[in-house]
């Protein structure tokens, strides 16, 4: 079955035509302190080095606090890193989003005054897309995220899911070639994580994006990514790198198989340990 | 209609005719309370015969000019002092207990710099109605999620754009409660103010037919202010609760 997969693997990138994976992101050496040290500053990140390759799912686990929303802004360039080097698709990322990045936040970014097509609409309309285009665009993500009969409610009138599916299709409409989601669905219910997690593996199929995705849920990770980075307590480094080995055609159903049993089992050896520093009760013996 | 809905019909029914049926039986001297009947057929005489639509036109006038300026002073104080946290520091014990003081003893100083005529009365109602409009738009600035404001700057918005498409939006129900209770306010401010301080408008009227014995004038007058602000305070009500209705989360 592991022979399978990665064969699998090198067939797709063959047919990618590039044996060497390209950097999409690359963060060199990133720091952020909050506030000025020493002096109630809080030191939330760092030293970082991570490259994240054209294409991949990128999963980040670490324990709560430890910085994994901090990183995902600085990569953004939401945040500014105190020191270290940000680059997007070669070019320096500085205090400013660039353009192919899209970010979808834990929490409910939905416009309450729009209707689900006028928030799948925003951004395009923003950028000045020509009205057809935006049409044709903000109809296919309304279909894709199974929203059609919904087009026209507001987000009043939806569940926590249908709501973040909606923040899910406005980042979708922009066509990104990074998606970065700050625990996307943390605030969803077991069941419709399950489901979302194999509409978020379809998006990434379907537009070749890069994707990095920061979750606690030690299984989603292992679900859904290429390649998971784990993270220390404050301040968060990238303590391992996990390839999976997964093949991109992978849904929920690989939750059965035994190697997800194993990525689950050795995320969790690395985290109970940084989880426990965490949360003051170092050593935690065996 | 709900159920409460009717309760209140109901009730509000019940009080009027009560009233009507102790007036007629004579429980109520003419002296002291016309019927309820007897009130309406009065300002019904009194708008027809339009002795009384200069002071309603100068009260209406002095009341929207005092809305106006209420509105557009207590966003833009709003909108400046949310950008100055350390300002607002200062400021918010003062914002807090502003309605604890009674600007009516001020009401000789208002005459001194202003004179007699419109303007102090205006300032009244204004001094009434601008810090109802000032706090609501402060709370409602507070309350635009953080997220929302993260969602401008990945869509590369400007702060001018920012402001016109996500801070304004976000904000408005707290700038519509702002603008009813400012509403409110200035009719309350401009209404006490023309009855001391004023030689017209409704206020005026009431106070002079008070002391003139005129009942049939000053009730049909009352009767004509509460009539007036019922109906745009149901009408604003009805209105907020339709926008509410699609927005809260």
């Amino acid at each position: 079955m592991k022979a399978n997969v990665a064969a699998k693997r090198d067939l797709h990138e063959e047919a990618g035509a590039n044996p060497a994976p390209a950097v999409h992101a690359e963060l060199k050496g990133v720091s952020r302190i909050y506030g000025v040290p020493g002096q109630g500053g809080v030191h939330a990140l760092g030293p970082v080095d991570l490259t994240l390759r054209q294409g991949e799912f990128f999963s980040v686990v670490g324990p709560s606090g430890c910085g994994k929303s901090t990183l995902l802004d600085v990569l953004s360039g939401l945040s500014v890193p105190t020191e270290g080097s940000v680059s997007f698709e070669g070019k320096p990322v500085a205090g400013k989003v660039p353009d192919g990045v899209g970010v979808v936040f834990q929490e409910d970014a939905t416009f309450p005054w729009l209707t689900v097509w006028d928030n799948i609409a925003f951004g395009l309309r923003r950028a000045g897309v020509d009205p057809a285009e935006i049409e044709r665009r903000v109809d296919y993500a309304v279909g894709f995220v199974g929203l059609k009969d919904f087009a026209k409610a507001y987000p009043v009138q939806l569940s926590g899911g249908m709501r973040q599916r909606v923040c899910i299709a406005r980042t979708l409409v922009m066509r990104p070639r990074l998606i970065l989601l700050d625990e996307p669905f943390g605030a969803l219910d077991a069941q419709t994580r399950l489901i979302m997690g194999d509409e978020l593996l379809k998006l990434w199929r379907e537009t070749g994006a890069t994707v990095m995705l920061i979750t606690h849920a030690l299984d989603e990770a292992a679900m859904l990514s290429d390649r998971i980075g784990v993270m220390s307590s404050r301040p968060g480094r990238i303590i391992e790198e996990i390839e999976t080995g997964w093949s991109r055609e992978r849904d929920s159903r690989i939750a059965s198989e035994d190697s997800f049993g194993q990525i689950t089992a050795r995320l969790w050896r690395l985290l109970r340990e940084e989880s426990l520093k965490a949360a003051g009760l170092a050593g935690g013996g065996s | 209609m709900s159920w409460a809905g009717w309760l209140r019909l109901i009730v509000v029914t019940g009080a009027v005719l009560l009233l009507e049926v102790l007036c007629r039986a004579g429980v109520i001297a003419k002296t002291v309370l016309p019927a309820p009947s007897v009130m309406a057929g009065d300002l019904y005489r009194l708008l027809a015969s339009g002795a009384a639509s200069a002071d309603i036109g100068e009260t209406l006038g002095n009341v929207a000019m005092a809305v106006i300026a209420s509105i557009l002073l207590g966003f833009v104080a709003g909108v400046a002092i949310h950008a100055m946290p350390r300002v607002r520091r200062a400021l918010d014990p003062f914002l807090a207990t502003y309605y604890a003081v009674p600007f009516f003893v001020f009401y000789p100083v208002l005459i001194v710099i202003f004179g007699l005529g419109a303007a102090p009365i205006v300032v009244i109602g204004t001094l009434f109605g601008v810090v109802a409009m000032l706090i609501n738009t402060l709370n409602g600035l507070d309350r635009i999620p953080r997220v929302l404001l993260k969602t401008a700057r990945v869509h590369g918005m400007d702060p001018v754009r920012t402001a016109l498409m996500v801070k304004l939006p976000s904000a408005a129900p707290f700038l519509f409660t702002g603008a009813k209770l400012a509403i409110a306010y200035c009719f309350i401010g401009v209404i006490a103010a023309e009855f001391i301080m004023s030689s017209s408008g409704i206020g005026y009227s009431i106070a002079y037919a008070f002391n003139n014995f005129d009942n049939a004038r000053m009730y049909a007058l009352m009767l004509f202010i509460i009539v007036l602000v019922t109906v745009l305070n149901a009408v604003l009500f009805t209105w907020e609760r339709r926008i509410m209705q699609r927005r809260r989360r």
